[in-house]
């Protein structure tokens, strides 16, 4: 019997966020899946064609609706639980959007929710983080219970591109509030990579000492190796770096291939944020710092030296 | 009443170096140092401050859990809050099933908001308040670093907040119709601390007890838990003295070309 599971996309109107290719890697673990994707927006073609692009998707449902120009989960909840009816599993991000959509859909469901996974074991055992990745717990749903999830995306490969799944205009019939309303969005635009995606990350703390440095320092760096910036919280608290920079456990969970700490003593929250690094680099000038623990490369020195002498070598 | 619903849940603090039991049936809490979830305790230093500004006349702080949890209440009376309410319940108590027993305590109270953490540090769930919202069919704002509420100096009941929120993008504003269900992320205030006459005049305060059953919800496992494990760890790592031999090394990794 094949299992059917329906991933909720994520975009922003035009292209589709690369967390819901790691929810088709996910989804695609489990046995005999049957993977379709629904994708709400205002005009969903776009973004539709780009989901039926990516292998392991059998089938896009487009709903298209003007309510859904911006990802509301208030807005879209009730239409992905109209659609959830002929589905066991039901899977969004581990972002801000599915952190904040998923669990609105499961008490509509009312189905519980199992947040973060990081592996899938069967059609009904899943594990996933605790206690900001201090222990790993295995958790088992009811055999025939619908479920609804979240996927920590540093623990999938995003699915490749190739397949070409059919693509069904779907209206989803739902009571839609009104209650909820879209102000604005201020996003720190760059032309640096995602943080989020990145397969170089080059990330400052509370040592850079204040904006100014937090930018001459590392941002030169960051675009020898083609790298995204982040910060650890200490330094977005002291407001060296914007929030959305923000790598640990209540910031984004990253997994590149290389992670240049610098100044950055490692928190354990911060190191929540980066375990599933391939390589972690450490610069600080602490020796005892607990970055140094997790590091893969461990420099001891003055991060203000260093990071130039770096930059010029590249 | 111009009343806000503040949820907290007693959890290990989160200093304590958390460590799984060697048989794998769970994490280790006897003996160990237990505080008001850190975002929980956000959510209700910003409840004090609305009634502070003049918005809300109170603010009841609400638990569901053991008999211990009433330290955690009482710590919350001591900041400020006005009266709290516990909901006795032992035992696994899942994310649905507290948002189920919140509706029945805001079905009760009757608040303009509620506020929550937006995630508990122990199981890192982050469902709850959505929950909540979903079967209160009222709006959600979550993960928020800004709480502004109209109306808020004409002294009258207020009916909009504009909630700014820290999401991967940057940061989102909304405006919700309320009552409206808010959770908390870390830089929507700084928490005080408690004074010590604080913590006397607490005790007077009131701290009703609630059984679970008594609400009509029922304590539903839906999930089973079956086995916690430590991390894998990472290897040891090298060290390096200096720039030129970290590129060396980087490259011998075949990170560097």
């Amino acid at each position: 019997m094949s299992h059917r599971i329906l991933i909720v996309a994520e975009h922003d109107g035009a292209r589709l966020n690369p967390s819901t290719a790691k929810c088709v890697s996910c989804a695609a673990a489990v046995p005999d899946a049957e993977i379709t994707v629904a994708v709400c927006a205002a005009d969903a073609s776009a973004v539709a064609s780009q989901t039926a692009a990516l292998k392991g998707v059998a089938r896009v449902l487009a709903v298209d609706n003007p309510a859904n120009a911006h990802l509301l989960a208030a807005v879209l909840a009730p239409q992905i639980a109209a659609l959830a009816g002929p589905f066991s599993l039901v899977l969004g991000p581990s972002t801000t959007f599915g952190k904040d959509l998923m669990p609105r859909v499961a008490a509509l469901l009312d189905t519980a929710q199992i947040s973060d996974i990081m592996a899938i074991e069967s059609a009904t055992r899943f594990r996933r983080p605790i206690y900001a990745g201090n222990a790993i717990v295995t958790v088992e749903a009811e055999p025939g219970a619908k479920v609804v999830g979240t996927v920590r995306t540093a623990s999938f490969q995003a699915a490749g591109t190739g397949g070409s799944a059919p693509i069904e205009k779907t209206p989803a019939s739902a009571q839609i509030p009104s209650h909820t309303r879209f102000v604005s969005v201020s996003a720190g635009k760059t032309d640096r990579p995602d943080l989020q995606t990145a397969s170089r990350v080059v990330s400052g703390g509370r040592a850079l000492g204040s904006a100014e440095a937090f930018r001459q320092t590392l941002y030169g760096l960051a675009d020898r190796l083609g790298a995204a910036v982040g910060a650890s919280r200490a330094a977005v608290d002291a407001g060296y770096a914007p929030n959305e920079m923000q790598v640990g456990q209540t910031g984004k969970i990253i997994a590149p291939e290389l992670y240049i700490a610098i100044g950055i003593s490692g928190a354990i929250q911060h190191l929540t944020g980066i375990k599933d690094a391939r390589t972690i680099v450490a610069i600080n000038k602490d020796s005892e710092a607990p970055i140094f623990e997790v590091a893969d490369i461990g420099l001891v020195g003055d991060l203000f030296q260093i990071v130039p002498e770096l930059e010029k070598l590249l | 009443m111009r009343r806000i619903l503040v949820c907290i849940k007693r959890v290990v603090d989160y200093n304590v170096r958390i460590r799984v039991k060697p048989d794998a049936s769970g994490v280790v809490t006897e003996g160990v140092k237990m505080s008001v979830n850190p975002f929980d305790e956000i959510a209700l230093e910003e409840a004090l401050r609305i009634k502070e500004r003049g918005a809300a006349e109170e603010v009841v702080v609400a638990s569901i859990g053991p008999a211990d949890c009433q330290q955690q209440l009482r710590t919350c009376l001591a900041m400020g809050a006005d009266r709290a309410l516990h909901v006795q319940a032992d035992g696994v108590v899942e994310p649905l099933v507290a948002a189920r027993t919140l509706l029945e305590l805001v079905k009760r109270e009757q608040p303009f908001l509620v506020i929550l953490g937006k995630q508990a540090i122990d199981d890192d769930n982050s469902q709850t308040g959505q929950m909540l919202a979903a079967l209160w069919e009222r709006p959600q704002a979550t993960f928020a670093s800004k709480v502004e509420l109209d109306g808020e100096t004409s002294g009258g009941q207020p009916r909009l907040a504009r909630v700014t929120r820290e999401v991967d993008a940057g940061l989102e504003t909304l405006e919700v119709d309320l009552p409206a269900v808010v959770t908390t992320d870390l830089r929507l205030n700084e928490p005080r601390y408690v004074k010590l006459p604080d913590i006397m005049k607490a005790k007077k305060k009131p701290l009703e007890t609630l059984a679970l059953a008594s609400l009509g919800v029922e304590q539903k496992q839906r999930l089973k838990l079956t086995r916690f494990e430590p991390p894998p760890q990472r290897q040891k790592g090298i060290k390096v003295k200096d720039a030129a031999e970290l590129v060396a090394a980087l490259k011998s990794k075949g990170l560097l070309s």
